[in-house]
Protein backbone atom coordinates (compact mmCIF):
# COMPACT_ATOMS: atom_id res chain seq x y z
CA UNK A 1 0.00 0.00 0.00
CA UNK A 2 1.64 3.29 -0.92
CA UNK A 3 1.40 6.35 1.53
CA UNK A 4 -0.55 9.10 -0.77
CA UNK A 5 -1.01 11.93 2.04
CA UNK A 6 -0.47 12.61 5.99
CA UNK A 7 -2.74 11.47 8.08
CA UNK A 8 -2.91 10.83 11.67
CA UNK A 9 -4.70 9.18 14.31
CA UNK A 10 -4.71 8.24 18.13
CA UNK A 11 -4.47 11.38 20.71
CA UNK A 12 -1.92 12.51 23.58
CA UNK A 13 -3.84 10.95 26.37
CA UNK A 14 -1.99 8.92 28.80
CA UNK A 15 -2.21 5.45 27.60
CA UNK A 16 -2.90 6.05 23.53
CA UNK A 17 -0.51 6.84 21.07
CA UNK A 18 -0.54 9.65 18.87
CA UNK A 19 0.35 8.54 15.33
CA UNK A 20 1.18 10.65 12.09
CA UNK A 21 2.20 8.91 9.22
CA UNK A 22 3.97 10.70 6.31
CA UNK A 23 4.75 9.76 2.38
CA UNK A 24 8.88 8.47 2.97
CA UNK A 25 11.57 8.16 0.23
CA UNK A 26 13.64 5.86 1.35
CA UNK A 27 11.68 2.73 2.80
CA UNK A 28 9.60 3.03 6.48
CA UNK A 29 11.45 5.15 9.07
CA UNK A 30 9.82 5.88 12.53
CA UNK A 31 10.67 8.87 15.34
CA UNK A 32 9.39 7.46 18.23
CA UNK A 33 8.81 10.09 21.49
CA UNK A 34 8.04 7.77 24.42
CA UNK A 35 7.63 8.28 28.49
CA UNK A 36 8.72 4.63 28.59
CA UNK A 37 11.56 4.91 25.79
CA UNK A 38 14.34 3.41 28.16
CA UNK A 39 11.82 0.44 29.05
CA UNK A 40 10.24 -0.22 25.77
CA UNK A 41 11.06 1.81 22.33
CA UNK A 42 12.62 -1.17 20.90
CA UNK A 43 9.28 -3.00 21.66
CA UNK A 44 6.87 -0.16 20.60
CA UNK A 45 8.95 0.48 17.15
CA UNK A 46 8.82 -3.43 16.70
CA UNK A 47 5.12 -3.36 16.98
CA UNK A 48 4.75 -0.39 14.50
CA UNK A 49 7.28 -1.77 11.99
CA UNK A 50 5.12 -5.03 12.61
CA UNK A 51 1.88 -3.61 11.42
CA UNK A 52 3.53 -1.57 8.72
CA UNK A 53 4.69 -4.65 7.00
CA UNK A 54 1.26 -6.54 7.59
CA UNK A 55 -0.08 -4.12 5.55
CA UNK A 56 2.72 -3.89 3.44
CA UNK A 57 3.73 -0.02 3.48
CA UNK A 58 6.92 0.28 2.25
CA UNK A 59 7.57 4.07 2.43
CA UNK A 60 6.02 5.64 4.89
CA UNK A 61 7.36 8.07 7.60
CA UNK A 62 5.86 7.37 11.08
CA UNK A 63 5.98 10.05 13.92
CA UNK A 64 4.72 8.48 17.43
CA UNK A 65 4.23 10.09 20.32
CA UNK A 66 3.61 6.94 23.07
CA UNK A 67 1.66 7.95 26.16
CA UNK A 68 1.86 4.21 27.92
CA UNK A 69 -0.15 2.50 25.22
CA UNK A 70 -0.13 -1.47 24.78
CA UNK A 71 0.65 -3.10 22.02
CA UNK A 72 -2.56 -3.31 20.77
CA UNK A 73 -3.30 0.38 20.78
CA UNK A 74 -0.39 1.04 18.92
CA UNK A 75 -1.30 -1.99 16.43
CA UNK A 76 -4.90 -0.05 16.21
CA UNK A 77 -3.44 3.29 16.11
CA UNK A 78 -1.07 2.80 13.15
CA UNK A 79 -3.76 0.96 11.26
CA UNK A 80 -6.17 3.39 11.22
CA UNK A 81 -3.28 5.84 10.41
CA UNK A 82 -2.37 4.09 7.53
CA UNK A 83 -6.05 3.35 5.99
CA UNK A 84 -6.66 7.54 6.02
CA UNK A 85 -3.03 7.98 4.48
CA UNK A 86 -3.76 5.70 1.54
CA UNK A 87 -6.96 7.18 0.75
CA UNK B 1 28.93 -6.30 51.00
CA UNK B 2 25.08 -7.29 50.39
CA UNK B 3 22.86 -6.17 53.09
CA UNK B 4 19.61 -7.55 54.68
CA UNK B 5 17.31 -6.43 51.67
CA UNK B 6 19.92 -8.27 49.44
CA UNK B 7 21.44 -5.04 47.53
CA UNK B 8 25.37 -4.81 46.67
CA UNK B 9 26.73 -1.67 49.43
CA UNK B 10 29.93 -0.59 49.41
CA UNK B 11 31.12 -0.30 52.89
CA UNK B 12 33.08 2.90 52.04
CA UNK B 13 31.58 5.64 49.83
CA UNK B 14 33.45 8.67 49.23
CA UNK B 15 32.15 11.91 50.83
CA UNK B 16 29.50 9.51 52.77
CA UNK B 17 32.00 7.28 55.05
CA UNK B 18 32.20 3.79 56.40
CA UNK B 19 28.57 2.24 55.65
CA UNK B 20 26.04 0.65 58.06
CA UNK B 21 24.65 -2.14 55.86
CA UNK B 22 20.99 -1.93 56.75
CA UNK B 23 20.48 -5.57 58.50
CA UNK B 24 16.64 -5.76 59.22
CA UNK B 25 13.67 -3.38 60.29
CA UNK B 26 14.07 -3.81 64.42
CA UNK B 27 17.68 -4.85 64.20
CA UNK B 28 18.52 -1.69 65.69
CA UNK B 29 16.49 -0.51 68.76
CA UNK B 30 18.10 -0.49 72.39
CA UNK B 31 20.29 2.19 74.26
CA UNK B 32 21.50 5.38 72.24
CA UNK B 33 22.96 8.72 73.48
CA UNK B 34 21.68 11.61 72.51
CA UNK B 35 24.15 14.65 71.56
CA UNK B 36 24.87 17.98 73.51
CA UNK B 37 23.92 20.83 72.30
CA UNK B 38 26.12 24.24 72.19
CA UNK B 39 23.98 27.46 72.54
CA UNK B 40 24.74 31.05 73.45
CA UNK B 41 22.25 32.03 76.10
CA UNK B 42 20.72 35.56 76.04
CA UNK B 43 20.83 37.81 79.10
CA UNK B 44 18.34 40.69 79.74
CA UNK B 45 17.89 43.22 77.41
CA UNK B 46 19.62 41.97 74.30
CA UNK B 47 17.37 42.38 71.06
CA UNK B 48 16.91 38.98 68.76
CA UNK B 49 15.67 41.13 65.85
CA UNK B 50 17.91 41.45 62.49
CA UNK B 51 17.64 43.51 59.44
CA UNK B 52 18.42 40.91 57.18
CA UNK B 53 19.55 37.42 56.45
CA UNK B 54 22.69 38.86 55.63
CA UNK B 55 23.44 40.53 58.61
CA UNK B 56 21.95 36.46 60.34
CA UNK B 57 24.31 34.52 58.72
CA UNK B 58 27.15 37.54 59.70
CA UNK B 59 25.90 36.57 62.98
CA UNK B 60 25.68 33.36 62.83
CA UNK B 61 29.48 33.38 61.45
CA UNK B 62 28.79 31.37 58.17
CA UNK B 63 31.30 29.77 56.72
CA UNK B 64 33.08 27.30 54.16
CA UNK B 65 31.41 24.15 55.18
CA UNK B 66 28.86 24.58 57.38
CA UNK B 67 26.17 22.81 57.31
CA UNK B 68 22.45 24.84 56.93
CA UNK B 69 18.48 23.04 57.56
CA UNK B 70 15.19 24.30 56.40
CA UNK B 71 11.92 22.31 56.80
CA UNK B 72 9.19 22.18 54.12
CA UNK B 73 5.80 22.78 55.69
CA UNK B 74 5.17 25.67 53.05
CA UNK B 75 6.32 22.98 50.47
CA UNK B 76 6.25 24.17 46.41
CA UNK B 77 5.61 27.75 47.90
CA UNK B 78 8.54 28.30 50.00
CA UNK B 79 10.74 31.35 49.59
CA UNK B 80 13.24 30.98 52.43
CA UNK B 81 15.38 28.59 51.28
CA UNK B 82 15.98 30.23 48.38
CA UNK B 83 16.48 33.66 50.06
CA UNK B 84 18.72 32.11 52.24
CA UNK B 85 21.48 30.48 49.87
CA UNK B 86 21.12 33.44 47.41
CA UNK B 87 22.72 35.68 50.41
CA UNK B 88 25.30 32.79 51.40
CA UNK B 89 26.33 32.51 47.70
CA UNK B 90 26.71 36.53 47.61
CA UNK B 91 29.22 36.31 50.73
CA UNK B 92 31.61 33.87 49.02
CA UNK B 93 31.06 30.92 51.06
CA UNK B 94 31.32 27.35 49.73
CA UNK B 95 31.04 23.79 50.59
CA UNK B 96 27.89 24.24 51.79
CA UNK B 97 25.47 21.10 53.51
CA UNK B 98 21.75 21.41 53.02
CA UNK B 99 20.33 20.09 55.34
CA UNK B 100 16.75 20.39 54.21
CA UNK B 101 13.48 18.15 55.57
CA UNK B 102 11.91 18.01 51.94
CA UNK B 103 13.08 20.02 48.47
CA UNK B 104 10.61 20.68 45.43
CA UNK B 105 10.69 22.38 42.18
CA UNK B 106 9.89 25.73 43.40
CA UNK B 107 13.89 25.01 45.03
CA UNK B 108 15.22 25.03 41.21
CA UNK B 109 17.55 28.07 42.25
CA UNK B 110 19.66 25.21 43.93
CA UNK B 111 20.56 24.58 40.75
CA UNK B 112 22.69 27.14 40.19
CA UNK B 113 24.92 27.06 43.53
CA UNK B 114 25.18 22.98 43.29
CA UNK B 115 27.14 23.94 39.96
CA UNK B 116 29.02 26.32 41.23
CA UNK B 117 30.29 24.89 44.48
CA UNK B 118 28.24 26.81 47.07
CA UNK B 119 26.24 23.60 48.06
CA UNK B 120 28.21 20.44 48.38
CA UNK B 121 26.19 17.88 50.22
CA UNK B 122 22.18 17.56 50.57
CA UNK B 123 20.36 15.75 53.54
CA UNK B 124 16.37 15.04 52.70
CA UNK B 125 14.01 13.17 53.24
CA UNK B 126 12.26 13.80 49.84
CA UNK B 127 12.67 15.70 46.87
CA UNK B 128 11.44 16.18 43.01
CA UNK B 129 11.77 18.58 40.68
CA UNK B 130 15.41 19.95 39.11
CA UNK B 131 17.44 19.30 42.13
CA UNK B 132 16.44 16.22 42.59
CA UNK B 133 17.38 15.44 38.30
CA UNK B 134 20.61 17.43 39.14
CA UNK B 135 21.75 15.01 41.74
CA UNK B 136 20.53 12.09 39.76
CA UNK B 137 22.60 13.68 36.74
CA UNK B 138 25.46 13.79 39.31
CA UNK B 139 25.98 17.31 39.76
CA UNK B 140 26.31 17.43 43.46
CA UNK B 141 29.82 17.14 44.56
CA UNK B 142 29.14 14.78 47.21
CA UNK B 143 26.68 11.99 47.51
CA UNK B 144 22.46 13.27 48.84
CA UNK B 145 21.50 11.58 51.83
CA UNK B 146 17.89 10.52 51.90
CA UNK B 147 16.54 10.24 55.36
CA UNK B 148 13.25 9.10 56.13
CA UNK B 149 11.11 11.69 58.32
CA UNK B 150 11.65 9.71 61.74
CA UNK B 151 15.26 9.37 60.82
CA UNK B 152 16.28 13.02 60.22
CA UNK B 153 15.00 13.86 63.77
CA UNK B 154 17.04 10.96 64.84
CA UNK B 155 20.21 11.38 63.07
CA UNK B 156 20.00 15.35 64.36
CA UNK B 157 19.54 13.92 68.09
CA UNK B 158 22.03 11.56 67.61
CA UNK B 159 24.34 14.36 66.60
CA UNK B 160 24.75 12.33 62.93
CA UNK B 161 23.71 15.37 61.23
CA UNK B 162 24.88 18.19 62.88
CA UNK B 163 23.15 21.64 62.19
CA UNK B 164 25.19 25.07 61.97
CA UNK B 165 22.59 27.25 61.48
CA UNK B 166 18.85 26.35 60.87
CA UNK B 167 16.38 28.58 59.29
CA UNK B 168 12.90 28.43 60.36
CA UNK B 169 10.28 29.34 57.91
CA UNK B 170 7.77 31.48 60.92
CA UNK B 171 4.17 32.05 59.79
CA UNK B 172 4.11 34.32 62.66
CA UNK B 173 6.65 35.20 65.12
CA UNK B 174 7.17 37.55 68.08
CA UNK B 175 9.93 39.68 68.92
CA UNK B 176 11.38 37.29 71.14
CA UNK B 177 10.85 34.19 68.78
CA UNK B 178 7.90 32.24 69.94
CA UNK B 179 7.01 30.80 66.82
CA UNK B 180 3.34 29.25 65.09
CA UNK B 181 2.08 28.27 61.82
CA UNK B 182 -1.54 29.10 62.19
CA UNK B 183 -1.77 33.18 61.89
CA UNK B 184 -0.42 35.20 59.38
CA UNK B 185 -0.70 35.29 55.69
CA UNK B 186 1.15 32.52 54.36
CA UNK B 187 -0.33 30.15 57.75
CA UNK B 188 0.95 26.33 57.32
CA UNK B 189 -0.48 24.59 59.96
CA UNK B 190 1.61 22.26 62.29
CA UNK B 191 5.44 22.96 62.16
CA UNK B 192 6.34 19.33 63.45
CA UNK B 193 9.27 18.51 60.91
CA UNK B 194 11.17 21.88 62.36
CA UNK B 195 11.08 21.28 65.68
CA UNK B 196 14.10 19.24 65.95
CA UNK B 197 16.29 21.78 64.22
CA UNK B 198 14.93 24.57 66.15
CA UNK B 199 16.11 22.39 69.66
CA UNK B 200 19.29 20.73 68.38
CA UNK B 201 20.99 23.69 65.83
CA UNK B 202 23.96 25.73 67.39
CA UNK B 203 21.95 28.58 65.90
CA UNK B 204 18.09 29.12 64.89
CA UNK B 205 16.95 31.92 62.64
CA UNK B 206 13.64 32.45 62.64
CA UNK B 207 12.27 33.94 58.96
CA UNK B 208 8.57 35.47 59.44
CA UNK B 209 6.65 37.67 57.22
CA UNK B 210 4.19 38.66 60.47
CA UNK B 211 6.20 40.05 63.44
CA UNK B 212 4.12 39.94 66.09
CA UNK B 213 4.36 41.97 69.50
CA UNK B 214 5.22 39.26 72.28
CA UNK B 215 3.68 37.09 73.60
CA UNK B 216 2.58 35.40 70.24
CA UNK B 217 -0.53 33.08 71.29
CA UNK B 218 -0.43 29.81 70.28
CA UNK B 219 3.21 28.86 70.74
CA UNK B 220 4.82 26.11 68.39
CA UNK B 221 8.57 26.16 68.75
CA UNK B 222 9.21 28.65 71.97
CA UNK B 223 11.51 31.64 72.35
CA UNK B 224 13.99 29.05 74.55
CA UNK B 225 15.29 28.01 71.11
CA UNK B 226 15.49 31.29 68.96
CA UNK B 227 18.59 33.12 68.41
CA UNK B 228 17.60 35.54 65.97
CA UNK B 229 14.47 37.21 64.19
CA UNK B 230 14.55 38.48 60.57
CA UNK B 231 11.15 40.21 59.05
CA UNK B 232 10.80 39.36 54.96
CA UNK B 233 8.18 40.75 53.11
CA UNK B 234 7.12 37.08 52.20
CA UNK B 235 8.06 33.75 53.39
CA UNK B 236 6.15 31.94 50.72
CA UNK B 237 3.66 32.18 48.12
CA UNK B 238 0.54 30.82 49.68
CA UNK B 239 -0.92 29.36 46.48
CA UNK B 240 2.15 26.68 46.90
CA UNK B 241 2.16 26.41 50.74
CA UNK B 242 -1.35 25.13 50.74
CA UNK B 243 -4.09 23.02 48.40
CA UNK B 244 -7.19 24.96 48.83
CA UNK B 245 -8.54 21.20 48.87
CA UNK B 246 -7.26 17.78 48.94
CA UNK B 247 -9.83 15.45 47.00
CA UNK B 248 -11.03 12.04 46.74
CA UNK B 249 -9.90 10.56 42.79
CA UNK B 250 -12.63 10.02 41.13
CA UNK B 251 -11.09 7.18 38.80
CA UNK B 252 -12.67 3.93 38.73
CA UNK B 253 -9.58 1.96 38.60
CA UNK B 254 -8.83 3.81 42.00
CA UNK B 255 -12.08 3.79 43.46
CA UNK B 256 -11.96 -0.21 42.99
CA UNK B 257 -8.51 -0.32 44.59
CA UNK B 258 -9.34 1.98 47.46
CA UNK B 259 -12.36 -0.05 47.98
CA UNK B 260 -10.97 -3.12 48.23
CA UNK B 261 -8.73 -1.89 50.31
CA UNK B 262 -11.33 -1.05 52.83
CA UNK B 263 -12.48 -4.46 52.75
CA UNK B 264 -9.50 -6.12 53.29
CA UNK B 265 -8.89 -3.24 56.59
CA UNK B 266 -12.49 -4.51 57.67
CA UNK B 267 -11.71 -8.28 56.97
CA UNK B 268 -7.99 -7.76 59.21
CA UNK B 269 -10.20 -7.53 62.52
CA UNK B 270 -8.29 -4.07 63.31
CA UNK B 271 -11.30 -2.08 62.55
CA UNK B 272 -12.82 -1.88 65.66
CA UNK B 273 -13.39 0.67 68.37
CA UNK B 274 -9.70 2.07 69.34
CA UNK B 275 -9.02 2.22 65.81
CA UNK B 276 -6.03 4.42 64.28
CA UNK B 277 -5.15 4.74 60.55
CA UNK B 278 -2.75 7.41 58.48
CA UNK B 279 -3.25 7.78 55.08
CA UNK B 280 -1.27 9.85 52.39
CA UNK B 281 -2.78 12.81 50.53
CA UNK B 282 -2.79 11.12 47.20
CA UNK B 283 -6.59 10.20 45.69
CA UNK B 284 -6.30 7.07 46.04
CA UNK B 285 -5.36 6.86 49.58
CA UNK B 286 -8.07 9.72 50.90
CA UNK B 287 -10.55 7.50 48.62
CA UNK B 288 -9.73 4.19 51.14
CA UNK B 289 -10.42 6.77 53.99
CA UNK B 290 -14.03 7.72 52.29
CA UNK B 291 -14.48 3.64 52.28
CA UNK B 292 -12.91 3.43 56.11
CA UNK B 293 -15.26 6.02 56.83
CA UNK B 294 -18.55 4.27 55.69
CA UNK B 295 -17.45 1.11 57.47
CA UNK B 296 -17.06 3.04 60.74
CA UNK B 297 -20.49 4.92 60.89
CA UNK B 298 -22.38 1.70 59.45
CA UNK B 299 -20.38 -0.27 62.29
CA UNK B 300 -20.81 2.85 64.93
CA UNK B 301 -17.02 2.16 65.50
CA UNK B 302 -15.47 4.71 67.02
CA UNK B 303 -11.90 5.22 66.30
CA UNK B 304 -9.04 6.73 68.51
CA UNK B 305 -6.56 8.63 66.11
CA UNK B 306 -5.98 9.27 63.05
CA UNK B 307 -2.06 10.52 61.98
CA UNK B 308 0.48 12.05 59.85
CA UNK B 309 0.22 14.98 57.10
CA UNK B 310 -3.64 15.85 57.71
CA UNK B 311 -5.83 16.51 55.27
CA UNK B 312 -9.37 18.22 55.39
CA UNK B 313 -11.21 14.82 54.75
CA UNK B 314 -9.61 13.17 57.73
CA UNK B 315 -10.50 16.52 59.60
CA UNK B 316 -14.21 15.87 58.17
CA UNK B 317 -13.79 12.44 60.07
CA UNK B 318 -12.83 13.61 63.09
CA UNK B 319 -15.40 16.29 63.35
CA UNK B 320 -17.94 13.58 62.84
CA UNK B 321 -16.63 11.98 66.12
CA UNK B 322 -14.83 8.76 64.07
CA UNK B 323 -11.43 9.76 65.91
CA UNK B 324 -10.85 11.00 68.99
CA UNK B 325 -7.51 13.03 68.44
CA UNK B 326 -5.50 14.13 65.20
CA UNK B 327 -1.95 13.60 65.23
CA UNK B 328 -0.47 16.28 62.76
CA UNK B 329 3.15 17.07 61.86
CA UNK B 330 2.51 18.83 58.60
CA UNK B 331 -1.08 19.92 57.43
CA UNK B 332 -2.03 19.23 53.87
CA UNK B 333 -4.77 22.03 53.07
CA UNK B 334 -6.69 24.84 54.12
CA UNK B 335 -9.16 23.17 56.23
CA UNK B 336 -6.31 20.86 57.90
CA UNK B 337 -4.62 24.32 58.76
CA UNK B 338 -7.96 25.80 60.07
CA UNK B 339 -8.93 22.63 62.45
CA UNK B 340 -5.00 22.98 63.96
CA UNK B 341 -5.39 25.87 64.96
CA UNK B 342 -9.57 25.61 66.45
CA UNK B 343 -9.56 21.99 67.57
CA UNK B 344 -8.07 21.21 71.13
CA UNK B 345 -8.06 17.85 69.87
CA UNK B 346 -6.03 18.45 66.54
CA UNK B 347 -2.65 18.11 68.31
CA UNK B 348 0.63 18.82 66.66
CA UNK B 349 3.54 16.33 66.67
CA UNK B 350 7.19 16.54 65.89
CA UNK B 351 9.40 14.92 63.38
CA UNK B 352 10.51 12.76 66.05
CA UNK B 353 7.14 12.09 68.25
CA UNK B 354 5.75 10.86 64.82
CA UNK B 355 8.61 8.49 63.72
CA UNK B 356 11.55 8.45 65.39
CA UNK B 357 12.96 4.93 65.88
CA UNK B 358 15.35 6.00 68.71
CA UNK B 359 12.75 8.05 71.14
CA UNK B 360 10.82 6.44 73.70
CA UNK B 361 7.86 5.21 71.54
CA UNK B 362 6.79 7.69 68.16
CA UNK B 363 3.48 7.79 67.31
CA UNK B 364 3.83 5.60 64.67
CA UNK B 365 3.91 2.46 66.94
CA UNK B 366 0.49 2.60 67.99
CA UNK B 367 -0.64 2.74 64.06
CA UNK B 368 -3.37 -0.21 63.31
CA UNK B 369 -3.68 0.86 59.75
CA UNK B 370 -1.33 2.80 57.12
CA UNK B 371 -2.10 3.00 53.54
CA UNK B 372 1.18 3.91 51.18
CA UNK B 373 1.85 4.24 47.62
CA UNK B 374 4.11 2.64 45.75
CA UNK B 375 6.40 3.66 42.36
CA UNK B 376 7.36 0.38 42.45
CA UNK B 377 7.23 -2.98 44.69
CA UNK B 378 8.96 -6.44 43.94
CA UNK B 379 8.09 -9.54 44.87
CA UNK B 380 10.01 -9.65 48.22
CA UNK B 381 7.64 -6.54 48.80
CA UNK B 382 10.14 -3.88 48.97
CA UNK B 383 9.05 -0.70 47.95
CA UNK B 384 10.32 1.98 45.52
CA UNK B 385 9.16 5.71 45.95
CA UNK B 386 12.62 7.21 45.70
CA UNK B 387 13.44 6.83 42.10
CA UNK B 388 10.86 7.01 38.70
CA UNK B 389 11.07 3.64 36.38
CA UNK B 390 13.65 5.87 34.41
CA UNK B 391 16.14 5.87 37.72
CA UNK B 392 15.89 9.63 38.22
CA UNK B 393 15.02 10.77 42.14
CA UNK B 394 11.24 11.83 42.38
CA UNK B 395 10.51 11.81 45.91
CA UNK B 396 11.64 9.67 48.73
CA UNK B 397 10.95 7.72 52.18
CA UNK B 398 9.21 10.85 53.77
CA UNK B 399 7.38 8.97 56.56
CA UNK B 400 6.78 5.73 54.60
CA UNK B 401 9.45 3.76 56.09
CA UNK B 402 8.62 4.83 59.25
CA UNK B 403 4.56 4.27 59.01
CA UNK B 404 5.66 0.99 57.38
CA UNK B 405 7.33 -0.28 60.36
CA UNK B 406 5.42 1.34 63.56
CA UNK B 407 1.78 -0.09 61.93
CA UNK B 408 0.45 -3.33 62.76
CA UNK B 409 -1.22 -3.32 59.15
CA UNK B 410 0.66 -1.49 56.13
CA UNK B 411 -0.99 -1.59 53.02
CA UNK B 412 0.15 -0.55 49.77
CA UNK B 413 -2.44 0.55 47.29
CA UNK B 414 -1.28 1.11 43.76
CA UNK B 415 -2.61 0.44 40.00
CA UNK B 416 -1.11 -2.90 38.73
CA UNK B 417 0.49 -0.80 36.08
CA UNK B 418 0.69 3.02 35.29
CA UNK B 419 1.28 4.05 31.53
CA UNK B 420 2.51 0.49 30.56
CA UNK B 421 4.66 -0.19 33.40
CA UNK B 422 3.78 -2.45 35.66
CA UNK B 423 4.53 -1.69 39.17
CA UNK B 424 5.42 -5.17 40.54
CA UNK B 425 8.48 -6.28 39.73
CA UNK B 426 11.47 -8.84 40.18
CA UNK B 427 13.62 -6.47 42.70
CA UNK B 428 12.62 -2.44 42.50
CA UNK B 429 15.01 0.08 40.90
CA UNK B 430 15.66 1.49 44.51
CA UNK B 431 14.88 0.32 48.05
CA UNK B 432 13.26 2.58 50.09
CA UNK B 433 10.76 0.78 52.55
CA UNK B 434 12.21 -3.30 53.48
CA UNK B 435 9.83 -5.55 52.33
CA UNK B 436 9.93 -7.66 55.59
CA UNK B 437 7.29 -3.81 56.99
CA UNK B 438 5.05 -4.57 54.04
CA UNK B 439 1.94 -6.50 54.95
CA UNK B 440 -0.47 -6.30 51.95
CA UNK B 441 -0.40 -4.49 48.43
CA UNK B 442 -3.64 -3.93 46.44
CA UNK B 443 -4.45 -3.21 43.03
CA UNK B 444 -7.62 -3.12 40.84
CA UNK B 445 -6.95 -6.63 39.75
CA UNK B 446 -6.77 -8.02 43.26
CA UNK B 447 -4.44 -8.23 46.76
CA UNK B 448 -1.20 -9.96 48.04
CA UNK B 449 -0.96 -10.56 51.49
CA UNK B 450 3.06 -11.03 52.75
CA UNK B 451 3.71 -14.60 53.02
CA UNK B 452 5.34 -13.45 55.97
CA UNK B 453 2.09 -12.47 57.60
CA UNK B 454 0.91 -16.40 58.19
CA UNK B 455 -1.82 -14.57 61.45
CA UNK B 456 -3.27 -12.43 58.43
CA UNK B 457 -3.31 -14.96 55.98
CA UNK B 458 -5.08 -17.36 58.48
CA UNK B 459 -7.47 -14.49 59.05
CA UNK B 460 -8.27 -13.96 55.27
CA UNK B 461 -8.45 -18.03 54.62
CA UNK B 462 -12.36 -18.10 54.05
CA UNK B 463 -12.33 -14.54 52.75
CA UNK B 464 -14.67 -13.46 49.33
CA UNK B 465 -11.29 -11.13 48.93
CA UNK B 466 -9.23 -11.79 45.55
CA UNK B 467 -6.51 -13.27 46.74
CA UNK B 468 -3.34 -14.10 45.13
CA UNK B 469 0.12 -14.34 45.34
CA UNK B 470 2.44 -11.22 44.31
CA UNK B 471 4.02 -13.42 41.81
CA UNK B 472 0.52 -13.68 40.13
CA UNK B 473 -0.05 -10.19 39.95
CA UNK B 474 3.58 -9.42 38.92
CA UNK B 475 2.75 -12.15 36.13
CA UNK B 476 -0.83 -10.35 35.12
CA UNK B 477 0.46 -7.34 34.71
CA UNK B 478 3.44 -8.52 32.30
CA UNK B 479 0.55 -10.00 30.31
CA UNK B 480 -1.10 -6.64 29.74
CA UNK B 481 2.56 -4.71 29.02
CA UNK B 482 5.05 -6.89 28.47
CA UNK B 483 8.50 -7.15 30.26
CA UNK B 484 10.13 -3.92 30.82
CA UNK B 485 13.68 -3.52 29.87
CA UNK B 486 16.26 -2.83 32.44
CA UNK B 487 17.07 0.69 33.18
CA UNK B 488 20.96 1.37 33.01
CA UNK B 489 22.94 2.89 35.54
CA UNK B 490 26.62 4.53 35.56
CA UNK B 491 29.01 3.73 38.25
CA UNK B 492 29.19 7.20 40.36
CA UNK B 493 27.11 6.98 43.62
CA UNK B 494 24.91 9.98 43.48
CA UNK B 495 22.99 9.23 46.61
CA UNK B 496 22.43 7.26 49.54
CA UNK B 497 19.15 5.91 51.03
CA UNK B 498 19.04 5.16 54.65
CA UNK B 499 17.16 3.40 56.82
CA UNK B 500 15.18 5.05 59.84
CA UNK B 501 17.93 3.82 61.68
CA UNK B 502 20.94 5.41 59.84
CA UNK B 503 21.90 2.19 58.69
CA UNK B 504 22.19 1.96 54.63
CA UNK B 505 19.61 0.35 53.07
CA UNK B 506 20.38 1.09 49.30
CA UNK B 507 22.30 3.28 46.85
CA UNK B 508 21.33 5.74 43.75
CA UNK B 509 23.60 5.71 40.89
CA UNK B 510 23.64 8.26 38.15
CA UNK B 511 21.94 8.07 35.32
CA UNK B 512 22.35 7.53 32.13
Amino acid sequence: MRIKKPAKAGTMESNDIYIMVYPNENGNEIQLDSIVLKQFGKQIEKVIMDTLKELEVENALVVAKDRGALDYTIKARVETAVKRAIE
Amino acid sequence: MINAVKREIPEYIEGYGKVKPFMGAYANYGEVTRTSIKLKSVKPGENKILSSIKEALLKCDIKDGMTVSFHHHLRNGDYVLNMVLEEIAKLGVKDITVAASSIFPCHAPMVEHIKNGVVTKIYTNYMSGPVAEAVSKGLLKYPAIMHTHGGRARAIESGDLHIDIAFIAAPTCDTYGNINGVEGKSACGSLGYAIPDAMYADKVVAVTDNLVDYPACPIEISQEYVDYIVKVDEIGDPKGIVSGTTRITKDPVGLKIAKLAAQLIDESGLLKDGFSFQTGAGGTSLAVAAYVKDIMKRKNIKGSFAAGGITGYIVEMFEEGLFRVLFDVQCFDLKAVESYKNNRAHQGMSASMYGNPHNKGAVVNNLDVMILGATEIDTDFNVNVTTGSNGVIMGGSGGHSDTAAGSKLSIVVTQLTKARLPIIVDSVTTVTTPGETIDAVVTERGIAINPRRTDLLEKLKDSNLPLYSIEELKAMAEKLTGVPEKIEFEDKIVAVVEYRDGSVIDVLRQVR
